[in-house]
């Protein structure tokens, strides 16, 4: 017998519109209005600069660990920019930009930062899910929301994010697969940044591109330049309305770079070169963008500084909360308090009743002195009998 | 009113469930058009279609992630996973989401769903399928665990769970699936869950068991009143977590005396934390330690040596006589 082609040769496209030298293909130049145009910019420029801010908070302690975004700026609101509100976005854990776009407020991202879960809370009609951290675990559950909305007839497309690192995990292809079979309305959209903490791009997957993955579980993907807003816009929308045309998942993989730290915790330094660094902010897609307007002639004045002063607004109102309730840890675990939570519920309303400073703060007490619990636990003294069955020994004899 | 077996029984309450509300879905592997291999779901697929009885890959972290997708958005999907012994490969997505999908988004979103496992050994079956491993799932926070005794309550319990806005991990023991056939009501009828069930009352010693443990207990407690006359009065919990502690207690104080079975191995297994309730609630009226008759400590033996291993009434009676005699 012999052997046969049955299979295509697949082909993986790339989508660039405007270079970092700000040379633009204005064929492929997608039809958007001047004031979206500005306001996507805007959106970018309160992701950067919301980000530095948060880092700062970071570095004095005032919120705890974040995964900073500066660098994908343009892989997030490009992408972001083609869903409806009625559309539903599944993030991982560094989609800042995304989701201020999605309507999240800046103080509900610190409160969230600073350990209060009230800041992982979607408003009532928000089509959005919280942030999510194990990795990739949230794209399964992208699938399921775009297979209820298929079920119920309502035509809302689901986008999810994830990174390289993500593509290594077993969810990734199992929710690839369930799409592809599914055939769901939904957008993959990954943020290729090149490094899932210290593991370079190329000791994470051998394939060449994230985007040819697609093409084995049956559905289309492009690769695009995800520094470049215009492409990653143009790829999205077209993504967005297939799906919505229920012609099934598209991936995007977003080629771009993570400029800072992985998250506040880790230094950078130690596993890549400066040049590598320096050679991607040459590409840094707000300045690209920004040059791009600017010859359109639609940069505002004063941005930067209406930017930072909403974004000093919000830091101040999310300062001005006070410090938790200990008792609402208890609120949400279930529908209702189930008995034993409910005793338990009790026994710390009781602790705090007795002692209310004990109540613990946003930041954690520090720990008591070794030694000073469990003393009380003296062992008995040698030579004492131990007691008879039925007898209770008194604890001080 | 039809005498069912546990799987007819099991069907019915998917049927009726599906039938009144159409954000009810199945899904899983082969409970389609095969019906699931112990046949659960016959027929749902012929009733209600492919886009409601979800024939899925082969994959259960797909399974119970895209449950998660439709649970959030509003959809109420009764999943199977074929065998416990593979929920590890699920496991992530039940204990990182579908428990806390509630708590993370403070409210806004539940994960209102129920996925049914067959578990448990005496069916002489190979290793991942005759593991009993309810205590994972009970110890999570944000789960409940329900495991119910005979036809009769996992009809009533099952259409409880599908019901209940938070999500059940609902095991069925396999030894009880064709065990025994029981008068099942043919109108819908649900059981709260949380509520143990005293299946048996006794004033000399109480003994707490579940699933298909209880048939063993009940075994033990005639042959223990042939030969002594005492009377043990069997507590079947039906739900692991949340315990109802307030029924194992108030047995207890009565009886004074308790033992536990459970076919999970013993050490953090839920006769530790039984006992443990048990200790808060009814120290001073304890006459003897309380008893713990498991599996022991040990990764699957291999069902050639499974009867030596997973309690059994001479056991269960050997453990019941020394807490009398204590």
């Amino acid at each position: 017998m012999p052997r046969t082609q049955i299979e295509p040769q697949f082909i993986v496209e790339h989508l660039s519109i405007l270079d970092s030298d700000g040379n633009l293909d204005s064929a492929l130049e997608p039809p958007i209005a001047p004031d979206e145009l500005k306001r996507l910019h805007r959106a970018m420029l309160l992701g950067r600069r919301f980000d530095e801010r948060m880092l700062r908070l970071q570095r004095q302690g005032r919120i705890g660990t974040f995964a900073p975004i500066k660098g994908q700026e343009a892989a997030q609101i490009g992408s972001v920019a083609a869903l409806r509100r009625t559309d539903w976005m599944v993030p991982s854990f560094r989609e800042t930009a995304s989701m201020l776009w999605r309507g999240w407020t800046m103080e509900k991202l610190l409160l969230f930062f600073a350990g209060y879960l009230e800041g992982g809370q979607p408003a009532p009609e928000q089509r959005d899910l919280p942030i999510c951290i194990p990795v990739a675990t949230q794209l399964p559950h992208a699938v399921g929301l775009a297979y209820a909305a298929q079920y119920r007839g309502d035509d809302a497309v689901v986008m999810a994010y994830c990174g390289d690192g993500a593509t290594s995990e077993g969810d990734f292809h199992e929710a690839m697969n369930f799409a592809g079979v599914w055939h769901v309305p939904m957008v993959f959209l990954i943020q290729n940044n090149q490094w899932a903490i210290s593991i370079p791009f190329k000791k994470q997957t051998h394939s060449r591109t994230i985007a040819q993955k697609a093409l084995a579980y049956g559905f289309p993907a492009l690769q695009v330049d995800g520094n470049d807003l215009l492409a990653v816009y143009a790829a999205t929308r077209e993504a967005v309305e297939r799906a919505r045309r229920g012609e099934g998942p598209t991936l995007i993989e977003c080629v771009t770079y993570r400029l800072g730290v992985h998250t506040t915790s880790d230094d950078p330094t130690k596993y890549r070169s400066t040049e590598e660094v320096q050679a991607w902010e040459r590409k840094d897609p707000l300045t690209r963008f920004g040059a791009y307007l600017q010859k359109r002639n639609l940069l505002a004045a004063g941005l930067e500084e209406e930017v930072d002063a909403e974004i000093a607004r919000a830091v101040a109102a999310f300062e001005a909360i006070g410090p938790p309730d200990p008792l609402a840890m208890f609120d949400h675990a279930y529908a209702k308090r189930t008995a034993p939570l409910e005793g338990q519920r009790a026994e710390m309303q009781a602790r705090l009743a007795r002692a209310p400073d004990a109540a613990p703060g946003p930041v954690a007490p520090a720990p008591p002195a070794a030694g000073a619990e469990g003393a009380a636990g003296t062992a008995p003294s040698e030579g004492q009998s131990p007691p008879m069955r039925g007898q209770r020994r008194p604890w001080r004899s | 009113m039809a005498k069912l077996n546990m799987v007819k029984a099991l069907n019915l309450a998917l049927l009726q469930e599906m039938e009144r509300d159409p954000d009810v879905l199945v899904i899983g592997e082969d409970v389609g058009v095969d019906g699931g291999v112990f046949r659960v779901t016959e027929d749902l697929h012929r009733k209600f279609g492919g886009t409601r009885v979800v024939d899925s890959p082969l994959a259960e972290a797909g399974i119970i992630g895209a449950s998660v997708g439709m649970a959030l958005y509003g959809l109420k999907p009764v999943c199977e996973i074929q065998f416990s012994g593979f929920a590890f490969q699920c496991f992530h997505q039940i204990e990182n989401h579908v428990a806390r999908y509630r708590m993370r988004s403070q409210g806004r979103f539940g994960c209102q769903m129920v996925v049914r496992m067959p578990y448990g050994g005496g069916v002489r079956a190979l290793e991942h399928h005759s593991e009993s491993e309810e205590q994972f799932y009970a110890h999570v926070p944000g789960l409940k665990m329900v495991i119910p005794s005979g036809p009769r309550n996992a009809r009533a319990l099952l259409a409880a769970a599908i019901r209940d806005p938070d999500p059940v991990i609902f095991f069925e023991a396999k030894a009880l699936y064709h065990a025994a056939k029981e008068d099942v009501p043919d109108e819908i009828e649900t059981m709260e869950i949380g509520r143990a069930r005293v299946d048996r009352p006794g004033a000399d010693l109480t003994l707490i068991a579940y699933g298909a443990m209880v048939r063993v207990a009940r075994e033990a407690a005639e042959q223990l009143h042939a030969e002594s006359g005492a009377e043990v009065e069997i507590v079947d919990l039906l739900t692991i977590s949340p315990l109802d502690r307030e029924t194992v207690a108030a047995s207890v104080r009565k009886t004074g005396r308790a033992v536990v079975v459970h076919e999970a191995p013993r050490s953090f297994g839920p006769g530790a934390e039984i006992a443990a309730s048990i200790m808060e609630s009814a120290f001073l009226s304890l006459e003897a330690p309380v008893r713990r008759v498991t599996a022991n400590d040990l990764p699957f033996v291999g069902f050639a040596r499974e009867r030596a291993n997973v309690p059994d009434v001479p056991r269960v009676l050997a453990a019941c006589r020394e807490t009398l005699a204590f």
